[in-house]
């Protein structure tokens, strides 16, 4: 005698409503929000590094979150730039999650934060499920990475709004095949667009910029079709999970709940040594 | 992993759920799971028994309803199955303005309880056992 309950429950809706209502506000509050992924060592850093100093040098209010640093440097490289950049350690944590997003941002953005930068975990899987609130998205990949990293990664390509080929001087050396590499992205992401950067050359320097000042200043971001979810396919979200019921605070777990909680405890660098469990 | 949190997530709606209440035991939970939605269904059958740990799904069997990426092109009306990795540039017209019609589904559509016990005896959901951890 077993009795079968119907449901219509999407998985991350709490994760998509808190994106939402992230979004809304930080609209309200003239924040657009960018967010970045990529592999480990696709050069990131340093093109974020050239965005900042660019976008300081033009007095374009910019703040920069990153979850993914190789090392204590590269943050104080980030902070080089002149803006605030806010380091979250994660350990071992394999995305960010938009409620993991809003309090790290409480008491810490600055007024008046026309475009912020949040730098995913490094890894092309996990992010990619999680929207954070952002208007743009971008996936990078190094020339070294191979032109047929779009095909590994499709979630993460399919859903990218920009996608940016960072280490261009070295291409040839790598034997970077661009016509591949874009055939590619074209096939699971037809019309997003490729732009080829070069921290060391300098070449593509502001493209990260002016793109995300164009959403921020209305322009509407690339669709892609993997976000366009017909009715069959769970619309609702922009990343096609159906929603249905509920708001919560993510982190509000009953006490009682028994399980343990496989979120690594996000802290800043200055806090650092608040125990924190992980999963892997 | 994201399968982890995915697992804790489903756990949670679950255990949230009104269809949860009055209830001793989910036995089950049906989920649909798209093709395109980016979860491995091994990792995430793993994880979901470790989350389902000291909870009132303890045990609980996870069935995946596995569905299958398509997609359909508007301007010229061809509908394909999108593949893994998938073609979502129209194979017909060449054109990017397709719509996925099926495949990113990542949703719980299903409990099963095993025998809630007094049934329809019990108004209230007296009975509803969440083990200490
Ligand atoms: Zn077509």
């Amino acid at each position: 005698m077993c009795r079968v309950v119907d449901l219509q429950q999407a998985v991350l809706v709490k994760n998509d409503e808190r994106a939402g209502s992230l979004r809304a506000e930080l609209t309200a509050r003239g924040t657009t929000v960018v967010n970045l992924l990529s592999s480990p060592g696709s050069g990131k850093t340093a093109l974020l590094e050239a965005e900042l100093a660019l976008a300081a040098s033009r007095g374009v209010p910019v703040a920069a979150l990153t979850a993914d640093l190789a090392t204590e440097h590269d943050a104080e490289r980030l902070a080089r730039a002149g803006v605030p950049v806010k380091q979250v350690l994660t350990d071992g944590l394999c995305h960010l999650e938009a409620g993991m997003l809003g309090e790290q941002l409480e008491g810490w953005l600055p007024a008046g934060t026309r475009l912020l930068f949040v730098e995913n975990v490094g890894n092309l899987v996990c992010p990619a499920s999680y929207d954070l609130g952002e208007s743009l998205r971008v996936v990078l990949a190094s020339v070294t990475e191979g032109e047929d990293k779009p095909l590994k990664y499709p979630t993460a390509f399919g859903l990218a709004q920009l996608v940016i080929v960072t280490k261009d001087d070295i291409a040839e050396a790598a034997g970077f095949d661009e016509e591949a590499f874009r055939a590619n992205v074209h096939q699971v992401n037809p019309g997003v667009d490729v732009v080829l950067t070069s921290a060391r050359r300098g070449t593509g320097t502001g493209l990260l910029l002016e793109r995300a000042l164009a959403v921020a200043g209305g322009e509407e971001a690339h669709r892609p079709v993997m976000a366009r979810t017909g009715s069959g396919s769970g619309g609702g979200s922009s990343y096609g999970h159906t929603h249905t019921h509920t708001h919560a605070h993510p982190h509000a777990h009953a006490d009682a709940g028994a399980h343990a909680h496989p979120h690594t405890t996000i802290t800043t660098a200055s806090a650092a040594g608040v125990p924190a469990r992980s999963h892997s | 992993m994201h399968e982890m949190s995915i697992a804790v997530a489903m756990v949670e709606q679950v255990t949230e759920t009104p269809a949860a209440d009055g209830c001793q035991a989910v036995s089950a939970v049906r989920l649909r799971l798209g093709e395109l939605a980016g979860v491995v269904a091994g990792s995430l059958r793993f994880c979901f028994s470790l989350a389902c740990a000291g909870t009132v799904l303890e045990g609980a069997e996870l069935l995946i309803e596995h569905v299958p990426g398509r997609a359909r092109c508007e301007p010229c009306g061809a509908e394909w199955a999108t593949g893994m990795p998938p073609q979502l540039c129209c194979p017909q017209c060449e054109g990017g303005k397709a719509e996925l019609v099926s495949g990113r589904e990542l949703q719980i559509t299903g409990l099963r309880h095993a025998d809630g016990a007094d049934g329809g005896g019990a108004a209230h959901h007296a009975s509803v056992q969440v083990k200490e951890s």
